[in-house]
């Protein structure tokens, strides 16, 4: 056994094929292609099938990752889909987005070798496989009914991974829930914030089209505070809310010349080319301009997002990295990383910049930096920068993406009394993810700031618990 | 799927259309907006609430046809539907009794001005109604204003109707009858804005202009609709669409809304190509 186990140790894990740096640069499709059957089969043979998983402590919702592994070895796929949907609604997503490399797979035994076992690959492509080949099967479910025989309801504010979760699992129960949603479109950022070389939207259409079949209502172009507010929801009937509105609004830099024509925030990029298609203008309405040259702000998975998406765009010769720390500091995955670098996205580290510069027309046309170098470690326990004096130096762009971050949206929290906040305009909640008004939960970017996609829909899985614990208490 | 129920033409250019919306109207004010997407391949573009029914569940738009989307708009017929229709966004003119208001509207700016002045003149103000338009061909929701406001002044740039000139010769003319104004209220292009609130700075007459900014998703999600006023960086979704006009940056606001000047004649090239959009 113990043999067996250093063999399987030596292994290497296997890396999913992806496209060419130098073809998907001209596509919009998916650059990691995915497991065959055989080499999922092979990647799931070399775990060591633990008896202390610590792999499962690592993921945020705690899927049997040993039991769904063991299965997919075992050539059982559909098995290993049920083993990790017990835990995991959105695991086509996950498998793709999950920075694993801290979670599950940081804490995977094998991570001592530096080879830890690809579990998010298993997990798509376990996920994969059943959108492939299988019906997804719709529970039977009863419906949950008050003491006149009413259905008993529940509202979702936001259709993101927080909102869509908790809505699933409130209609596994049997409660009619409806998710309000200020756009058009289903998924948050899933939607209009990771693009589709990540993450297909036709991923986060089959799941919302499963939620539909277990019953879940969709209210598109409703934007709770002023379509209706949370008293109207409590007045219509509903007998808990749970707010997933997300982090939302974006974070200029503050420096001049941040508001001259080719100056967009990242949010703003990404909805154009992913919520509306802009790259497909003029087929579709929404237009997006880019020059030839653009600068990216930031090194976190927006920047790298932003950046890989300019590379793809029409015309488009240089796409610039601008971060003022070193490559060590970089917040974006380092897979992300790498993948940006290999399809030609320059880095300019250490630099900050400190102005943007127009034309006439009040276009872009230059950014100026200055160099940076690191100083002591500061609160975050990071080296902070400090800038060279008279080390300023410009570089030509006609686009600037600035790429900082986002901080809470109070279009909703604004509009509600009593609601308490903290410091930075959160909502705060309890450990039952309720929040000062009672029947009035919150989960995922909105209590936490900017986190995971993983950690958003843990939080709706787990809200969706204590709101029914709520209601049964009412 | 949001059923347009009543279709009318008010000039070649600016039409009407009533809108099948409860979601709207639930909680519609006076100076709120909505956005519309007019068909599956279409942007989202910001349009005013010009008036509504709570019970009907209806909501009313005057809008002026000036590129791609606003065609489109305009080529539905009672009993289309639109795709989308999103809000109420902004936040509502704060209704109080002023005293004496002045509501200056320039073009698709009237429809604007009229749910604010009908609430104005409702909770007590005196409201005299300034309306500008290029020509007589051009004048709409004249019996509307009248209907809310105790006088309208007319305004048309070639004097083919009411008094030849501009909205600021008018209001200026008030101000030099030296009876006091307590507010003026200005909605219409950006240079119209911006020289009404250049007039009133001069007499330090409070001003509230709304703005026009470019918007995608008009939910403080995405920051192009940011305009400088007083120095700051607003959103003009969330934050407005009124402000206090002396201190808008107008020019900025008037360099941003050029930006995709090319793009929407590309758009408005390919759609008529693909026969997306008829022109008589
Ligand atoms: C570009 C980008 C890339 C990312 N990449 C990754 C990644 O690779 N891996 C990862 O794990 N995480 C990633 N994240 C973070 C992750 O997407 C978020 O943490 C997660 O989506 C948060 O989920 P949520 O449910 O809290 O809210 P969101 O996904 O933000 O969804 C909120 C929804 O609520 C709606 N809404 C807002 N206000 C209202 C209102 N008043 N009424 C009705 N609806 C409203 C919004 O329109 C939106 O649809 C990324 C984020 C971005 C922006
Ligand atoms: C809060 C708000 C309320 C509005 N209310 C109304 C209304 O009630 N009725 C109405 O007719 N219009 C209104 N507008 C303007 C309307 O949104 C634009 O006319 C529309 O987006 C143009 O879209 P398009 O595709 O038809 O034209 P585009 O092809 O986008 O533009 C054609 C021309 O119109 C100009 N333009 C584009 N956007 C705007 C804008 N936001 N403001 C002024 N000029 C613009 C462009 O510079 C260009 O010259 C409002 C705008 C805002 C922000
Ligand atoms: S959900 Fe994410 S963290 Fe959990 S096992 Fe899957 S990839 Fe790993
Ligand atoms: S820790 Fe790694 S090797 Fe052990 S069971 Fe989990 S995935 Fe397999
Ligand atoms: S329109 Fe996007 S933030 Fe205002």
């Amino acid at each position: 056994m113990a043999e067996e186990n250093i063999s399987k140790a030596k292994k290497q894990r296997i890396k999913m094929q992806e496209q060419k740096p130098e073809e998907r640069i001209k596509n919009f499709f998916e650059v990691p292609l995915g497991y065959t059957e055989e080499e999922a089969i092979n990647e799931a043979k070399r775990c060591l099938q633990c008896k202390e998983p610590k792999c499962i402590q690592g993921c945020p919702v705690n899927i049997n990752i040993k039991e769904f592994i063991y299965k997919i070895s075992k050539k059982d796929f559909k098995g290993a889909i049920d083993t990790i949907k017990k835990d995991n609604s959105l695991p086509a997503v996950c498998g793709r987005v999950c920075p694993q490399e801290e979670q599950c797979e940081a804490a995977c035994i094998m991570q001592k070798t530096k080879n830890p076992i690809n579990i998010g690959s298993l997990e798509r492509f376990a996920a994969d496989y059943e959108a492939k080949t299988g019906k997804v099967e719709i529970p039977v479910i009863g419906k949950k009914l008050d003491k006149v025989g009413n259905p008993i309801r529940v509202a979702i504010i936001g259709s993101g991974p927080s909102g869509l979760t908790c809505a699933g699992d409130l209609a596994k129960i049997g409660y009619e829930t409806v998710i309000y949603e200020a756009l058009h479109l289903p998924g948050g950022v899933l939607i209009y914030g990771i693009p589709e070389f990540r993450l297909p939207k036709n991923i986060v259409k089959r799941e919302v089209e499963y939620l539909k079949k277990l019953g879940v209502k969709f209210e598109f172009n409703s934007v709770i505070g002023k379509t209706y507010t949370i008293d109207d929801l409590f007045n219509m009937g509903f007998k808990a809310v749970f707010i997933g509105v997300g982090a939302g609004t974006p974070i200029f830099l503050g420096i001049p010349g941040e508001n001259l024509k080719g100056v967009y925030s990242a949010n703003e990029f990404l909805t154009r080319l992913n919520a509306m298609k802009a790259f497909l203008f003029p087929e579709y309405d929404t237009p997006v301009k880019v020059g030839e040259k653009v600068a990216v702000i930031g090194a976190g998975n927006v920047a790298m997002d932003a950046a890989r998406w300019a590379r793809r765009l029409k015309g488009v010769k240089e796409v610039h990295i601008i971060y003022r720390r070193s490559e060590a500091e970089m917040p974006a995955r380092i897979e992300e990383i790498k993948r940006a670098k290999e399809e030609g996205i320059i880095f300019n580290l250490l630099t900050n910049p400190v102005e943007i510069i127009g034309n006439e027309q009040g276009w872009v046309k230059a950014i100026k930096c200055i160099k940076m170098e690191l100083g002591e470690p500061d609160s975050s326990g990071r080296r902070k920068p400090i800038p060279m004096p008279g080390s300023e130096f410009i570089i030509d762009v006609d686009t600037v993406i600035p790429a900082l971050g986002t901080k809470a949206n109070k279009l909703l929290t604004s509009d509600v009394k009593n609601l308490k906040l903290n410091k930075w305009g959160y909502i705060e909640v309890d450990e039952n993810y309720m929040t000062s008004i009672p029947g009035v939960f919150a989960g995922g970017d909105i209590t936490t700031g900017s986190a995971t996609v993983i950690a958003a829909m843990g939080a709706g899985r787990r809200a969706a618990k204590a709101i029914d614990e709520y209601i049964k208490k009412l | 799927m949001y059923e347009i129920i009543e279709k009318k033409e008010l000039t070649k250019d600016i039409k009407f259309i009533a809108v099948k919306a409860p979601h709207i109207v639930y909680n519609a004010r006076a100076g709120n907006f909505v956005v519309i997407i007019v068909d599956e391949k279409g942007e989202r573009i910001p349009l005013t609430i010009y008036d509504w029914e709570k019970e009907k569940g209806i909501v009313y738009i005057v809008f002026m046809e000036v590129g791609v989307s606003t065609k489109k708009l305009g080529q539905l017929n009672e009993g289309d539907f639109l795709y989308a229709i999103a809000g109420p966004f902004g936040n509502a003119f704060h209704i109080q009794n002023y005293g004496n208001v002045v509501m200056i509207g320039g073009g698709v700016g009237t429809p604007a001005i009229f749910p604010i002045a009908r609430e104005l003149k409702n909770a007590g103000n005196k409201v005299t109604s300034i309306i500008g338009y290029r020509s007589k061909e051009l004048v709409i929701l004249e019996n509307e204003m009248k209907s809310v406001s105790d006088e309208v002044f007319i305004a048309t740039n070639d004097g083919s109707y009411g008094e030849k000139g501009l909205v600021t010769d008018i209001l200026q003319k008030l101000i030099d009858k030296k009876e006091k104004i307590d507010l003026v209220v200005a909605i219409g292009p950006v240079v119209m804005m911006k020289a009404v609130s250049e007039l009133t700075k001069k007499y330090n007459i409070k001003t509230i202009v709304s703005l026009n900014a470019m918007m995608v998703d008009a939910t403080g999600m995405c920051g192009v609709c940011r305009v400088t006023v007083g120095g700051q960086t607003k959103f003009s979704c969330v934050d407005g669409p009124d402000f206090d006009g002396h201190l808008v940056d107008f020019n900025e606001l008037m360099v941003r809304l050029s930006a995709y000047k090319d793009k929407e004649e590309e758009s408005l090239h390919y759609c008529r190509l693909n026969k997306k959009i008829k022109e008589v």
